[in-house]
């Protein structure tokens, strides 16, 4: 049944497509270009396809690493016809993401860890973590769940009273200790209050952060041994969000969030508005962590499962 | 803030160091590498191309003009030259004229908008001495105006809001009847966040923006954005000509190559640059200065002078000599230590040259550093000082006892004089790896 659901989900597909629609037209017309009048695969081809994947943001070092593999393969089949370049190229990209990508879900499904699940979402400023948290807490609703959210960003202006609009809009509990409050006192009671209240999911949203903010990073730290001291099991994901339009510095955040709180999964966002996706490649290709959800647009129900075969089909589909 | 960016420069010009003059054949390694360093500090891959052409030409064209500096100074000078360039001559401020005059914030979701519009508050009251009324057009994104709410009752400005008017265009244009009223001279106006594509909304800026007629339009733009920059900034361009760009998040690691890329797509000045989350953290943009910052070079050119007063051109040659054949020792060592001294304070010496400063970050350098070195090689008899390679364990245990230091200190020390007679052989003699590959960025 969700086999079904997942490759027949017309609807879903066509807000992904949308999404991608600016990232697929730089691909292509970028490997289109670098085709054109060529009939076989050689150096001028690979140094366009070269530049189209930079431009996408994949980053240098999984480019050359795209580039190298197909290099390999022209030097294995010997002759590589242009219209086969279309296929390699998704079926290199797909390998890519396969490596990293092991455990796919394919719904918003709660892993079986007992109750309640718990979540931790970190990230840099202005990534979209609030919105984020508003669309997951709305799809876990959806399923059955019961949720509950923490109100962590206890620093930026307004930001507890963004995420209560956020939670009245779902209809879900909302833990907050107001502003200032010390974020990891808020994370401790808000698993408390999952505990207490018998809730599925619970989820903790936390101030954006630079990742080269030593203090703040150690903040960080500590709000996620509080969450874990509250119950010995949590977080069970700690969640980190990244904003699509990001360049190489989303390496960089990957890497630095990770080393504190042990980022399990990503969501990649605003993949609706720009030329990347890019970036998500490169990542998948560098770090072991899973992309779990896509934000493609502002909606409330615009957030999903990343689905490599979709999002790499998706990537490729000709119109 | 562009240390990694500096870093790739600096591995490109390292190679160039042994070199006479350049030509061709010897640039062309450098000119990938810097390319290839723009392009992973976010500068868009044809901007980075055609920066590079450029320096590559320039490079060229001027090999017998500065004869007295090195060839990889001489590189590093253009590299600067061409960047300080690229980045605007000299900074431009914003306009403020008009009463009371209006100042459009535009940009993407999460930018940074709202805190900027709350920081430029705070440098117009603080610092030009104005009074500014800050405008919640932000009609979507919940709590949006709470948000700048907040921002304004920190700054001490007031705030103009409509919490049940969607209508931005009307909110905006009420709020500078208000500010009149008010007596408030200059009108922040900030908006929601909108991405280039989306129609609707970026219709909506432009009414805004034909409704108002601000003096002065701001584009907010993330320093962490990746290629897609030179779109964005493209996009909001065409609809809105914006005076300018503001970089925000600039205090984090970012390279910042959207900079260079907005700047050379759209011809628009950088006019601010926010880098922190407090109020007051916001500075006007120097081209000058942050291509100098890019760069970390220091003042390379005055150090090249100072050095080549103090060293003696025929001991340069020997030296140079002895590399080649990797016969370089302590002896010699010791020598290019005094003749450093000679120049001056150590400190100031080391943070003009580039590379030192970023080495040294948060070590206290002082002179004692070469006497712990210099002690070293003094307990060592003088065939050791000549023959480096005679050294083993028990000859070590010796030099230690000799010169009161751990045998640690000089098993580091020998390994690291050993690390730097091999790297400056390679150097010297060019096998230097990766040299020879040419074309694209794959080695």
């Amino acid at each position: 049944m969700s086999f079904f659901k997942r490759f027949f989900n017309r609807e879903k597909e066509a807000d992904l497509d949308k999404g991608l629609e600016k990232t697929k037209e730089g691909f292509f017309s970028k490997i289109s270009r670098a085709v054109v009048g060529k009939t076989k695969v050689d150096e001028a081809v690979l140094d366009e396809l070269e530049n189209g994947l930079i431009a996408s943001d994949v980053g240098l070092d999984t480019t050359v690493k795209i580039i190298k593999r197909i290099e390999d393969r022209v030097a294995r089949d010997k002759y590589l016809n242009t219209n086969e370049l279309d296929f390699i190229l998704r079926d290199e990209i797909v390998q890519m993401l396969a490596e990293n990508n092991v455990e796919e879900s394919f719904d918003f499904d709660i892993p079986d860890v007992g109750k309640p699940y718990v979540m931790l979402v970190v990230g840099v400023n202005g990534v979209g973590k609030t919105t984020t948290i508003g669309k997951l807490a709305y799809q876990f609703k959806k399923k059955g769940y019961s949720v509950v959210i923490g109100a962590g960003d206890t620093f930026r202006a307004a930001a507890v009273d963004q995420l209560q609009i956020w939670a009245e809009r779902v209809g879900c509990a909302f833990f907050s200790k107001g502003m200032k409050a010390d974020p990891a006192a808020v994370a401790f009671e808000a698993v408390q209050y999952g505990v207490k209240n018998k809730c599925d999911v619970v989820i903790i949203d936390t101030a954006g952060r630079l990742h080269n903010k030593v203090g703040l990073m150690n903040e960080l730290g500590k709000i996620r041994r509080s969450a874990n001291k509250s119950l010995f099991t949590a977080p069970h994901d700690v969640l980190l969000v990244l904003d699509a339009s990001t360049g190489q510095n989303a390496i960089e955040q990957c890497k630095q969030f990770t080393e504190v709180t042990d980022v399990s999964c990503l969501a990649l966002t605003k993949l609706d508005g720009t030329a990347k996706g890019g970036v998500a490649i490169g990542i998948s290709d560098q770090f072991k962590i899973p992309i779990k959800y896509i934000g493609v647009g502002e909606a409330i129900d615009k957030l999903q499962i990343f689905n490599k075969t979709a999002f790499v089909e998706s990537l490729f589909k000709k119109r | 803030m562009f240390d990694s960016l500096n870093k790739r420069l600096e591995d490109a010009f390292k190679i160039l160091r042994g070199d006479n003059k350049l030509t061709e054949l010897n640039i062309a390694q450098a000119i990938k590498d810097i390319r290839r360093a723009l392009v992973e500090a976010d500068v868009n891959y044809a901007i980075a191309k055609s920066f590079t052409d450029r320096v590559k030409d320039k490079a060229l064209g001027t090999e017998n003009v500065l004869k007295a500096i090195k060839p990889g100074e001489l590189m590093v000078k253009i590299v600067m030259d061409e960047l300080v360039e690229l980045m605007g001559g000299q900074s431009v401020g914003i306009n403020t004229k008009g009463s009371p005059a209006v100042i459009l914030i535009a940009g993407l979701q999460g930018s940074g908008k709202t805190t900027f519009t709350g920081k430029l508050a705070h440098f117009l009251k603080n610092k030009k001495a104005q009074r500014p009324l800050v405008v919640a057009c932000d009609v979507y994104r919940p709590a949006a105006i709470d948000q700048l709410t907040v921002l304004a009752e920190q700054v001490g400005v007031p705030i103009y809001k409509e919490i049940d008017n969607k209508n931005p265009v009307q909110i905006a244009l009420n709020a500078i009847s208000k500010a009149k009223e008010l007596r408030c001279d200059v009108v922040i106006i900030d908006t929601a966040g909108r991405l280039a594509v989306d129609e609707d909304m970026m219709n909506e800026i432009t009414r805004i923006k034909t409704a108002i007629m601000p003096s002065e339009t701001l584009f907010v733009v993330d320093a962490m954005t990746g290629q897609d920059a030179v779109n964005t900034a493209k996009a909001f361009n065409d609809r809105l000509n914006f005076d300018g760009a503001v970089l925000t998040k600039l205090d984090g690691d970012t390279r910042g190559g959207a900079a260079l890329s907005i700047k050379y797509t759209v011809g628009k000045p950088i006019k601010f640059v926010s880098m922190g989350e407090k109020l007051d953290t916001l500075d006007v943009f120097y081209p000058e200065r942050m291509a100098q910052r890019i760069l970390g070079m220091g003042d390379i050119i005055s150090l090249v002078e100072r050095a080549q007063e103090q060293f003696d051109e025929a001991e340069a040659k020997r030296i140079e000599k002895k590399i080649k054949k990797n016969k370089f020792d302590f002896n010699d060592f010791i020598g290019q230590m005094e003749q450093i001294k000679k120049m001056g304070d150590i400190k100031s010496l080391m943070n003009m040259i580039p590379g030192m400063s970023k080495m040294m970050k948060g070590v206290d350098i002082d002179n004692s550093a070469f006497t712990k070195v210099e002690c070293i090689i003094q307990s060592m008899t003088p065939q050791e000082r000549q023959n480096p390679d005679l050294m083993n364990l028990s000859r070590k245990k010796r030099i230690a006892k000799g010169c009161g230091r751990s045998l640690e200190d000089v098993n580091q020390f020998i390994k690291q004089f050993e690390d730097m007679r091999k790297l400056m052989h390679q150097l010297s003699t060019g096998k230097f790896p990766g040299m020879a590959n040419k074309g694209g960025f794959r080695r």
